[in-house]
């Protein structure tokens, strides 16, 4: 037979109606024949009852706006991985440094082409006799003093003569 | 398809503000009324309610369903209102339980139906008088064993939930809840009576 004392720990899940099978007719037996228990789980259903008199209360409208506003403000989570995925600034950046690595890297062998030294100085040779008719040859001032060029007619004569 | 509170929880965590949304739609007046009911105050109660969802959502990244959502919420709920209710201790130590409740308290509290008959004026005195009585009855429990009731009779949940939420074995909150309703009873005992004889 249940005890009392057994009975207290199993009222409120009777009067809520969420004892077994076999404890639920367990407890009805120790209830037929106590009468203390059988007053206490009635007023334990009214206690209940009362409970439930009480009114609900609403968030106010402005409740909503607010929880809103401050998950708005919480700062974004930056992982350790984060930078790892994909995001348009970093894209954009790696683009304009490739092109810009490539753009330098194609300019600079236009503009100087690789020479070899020896392939350099043959060039430079080669270039010499073009640089007798420069301007530097014609202003250079020891050649200014001899005397001027006789004409072709004039060589042909004394040639001549020589002969 | 409606889904979980886990579900939605998960759906956060990958980035889904909108499951949060529904989550805030979803618990905004079950948990603004349980803090209520704690700290008997509205304003107060809001303040609080906020700081749980903004604690869910700053957890989100660590997320783990390794428990009902609910018992998660419920038990962030608590712990703040507990903790607050031992801030405002002093405060509440000046009150008188027996001073009236002021305005914005007693204005806050909207039956769940318009009644459809119009009660007389001495019809409604008692009736918040009833009310009164069953506010002061639920405030003079120890904050526990408030928090256990207020679970277990307003957000229906139960025992091994509510035991989790409080941090003790189930057979030591059914000991709690009982000497709750026990004490609730004393409390009550007038309408308790008043209650069975309308019967």
């Amino acid at each position: 037979m249940m005890s009392c004392t057994k009975m207290e720990e199993r009222i409120l899940a009777y009067v809520d109606g969420r004892l077994k099978d076999s404890e639920r007719s367990e407890t009805e037996k120790h209830l037929a024949s106590c009468a203390a228990c059988r007053v206490r789980v009635n007023e334990f259903r009214s206690v209940g009852e009362l409970l439930d008199e009480l009114p609900q209360v609403e968030p106010s409208p402005a409740f909503d706006v607010r929880v809103r506003a401050r998950v708005a403000a919480e700062p974004v989570k930056q992982s350790w991985w984060a930078w790892l995925r994909p995001s348009p600034r970093i894209a954009f950046a790696a683009s304009a440094l490739l092109v810009a690595t490539l753009w330098i890297d194609y300019h600079s062998t236009v503009i100087a082409p690789l020479i070899p030294p020896d392939e350099a100085d043959a060039q430079m040779m080669q270039d010499i006799s073009v640089m007798e008719d420069h301007d530097t040859l014609a202003n250079f001032e020891p050649l200014k003093e001899l005397p001027p060029p006789v004409d072709n007619a004039d060589d042909t004569d004394d040639s001549d003569h020589q002969m | 398809m409606t889904r979980s509170d886990v579900q939605l929880m998960l759906d956060v965590k990958s980035g889904d503000e909108r499951s949060f949304e529904l989550l805030l739609q979803r618990y905004r007046t079950p948990l603004v009324n349980f803090l209520y009911r704690m700290v008997r105050s509205r304003e107060q109660a809001e303040d609080l309610a906020q700081e749980v969802f903004i604690r869910v959502y700053r957890a989100r990244e660590e997320y783990v369903p390794s428990a009902k959502f609910t018992t998660w919420l419920f038990r962030i709920a608590t712990n703040l209102a507990l903790n607050s209710l031992r801030d405002h201790r002093y405060q509440k130590l000046e009150m008188s339980i027996d001073a009236p409740l002021t305005d914005s308290e007693e204005g806050d509290e909207r039956p769940f139906e318009v009644a459809d008959k119009h009660p007389t004026v001495e019809q409604e005195l008692v009736e918040e008088e009833r009310k009164k009585m069953i506010r002061h009855a639920i405030e003079k429990l120890p904050e526990k064993q408030r928090a256990a009731v207020l679970l277990h009779k307003y957000q229906e949940l139960d025992y091994a939930e509510i035991a989790k939420i409080l941090s003790c074995s189930e057979s030591a909150l059914k000991s709690l809840l009982f000497r709750a309703y026990e004490m609730l009873r004393v409390e009550l005992a007038p309408l308790v009576r008043r209650g069975k004889e309308a019967k």
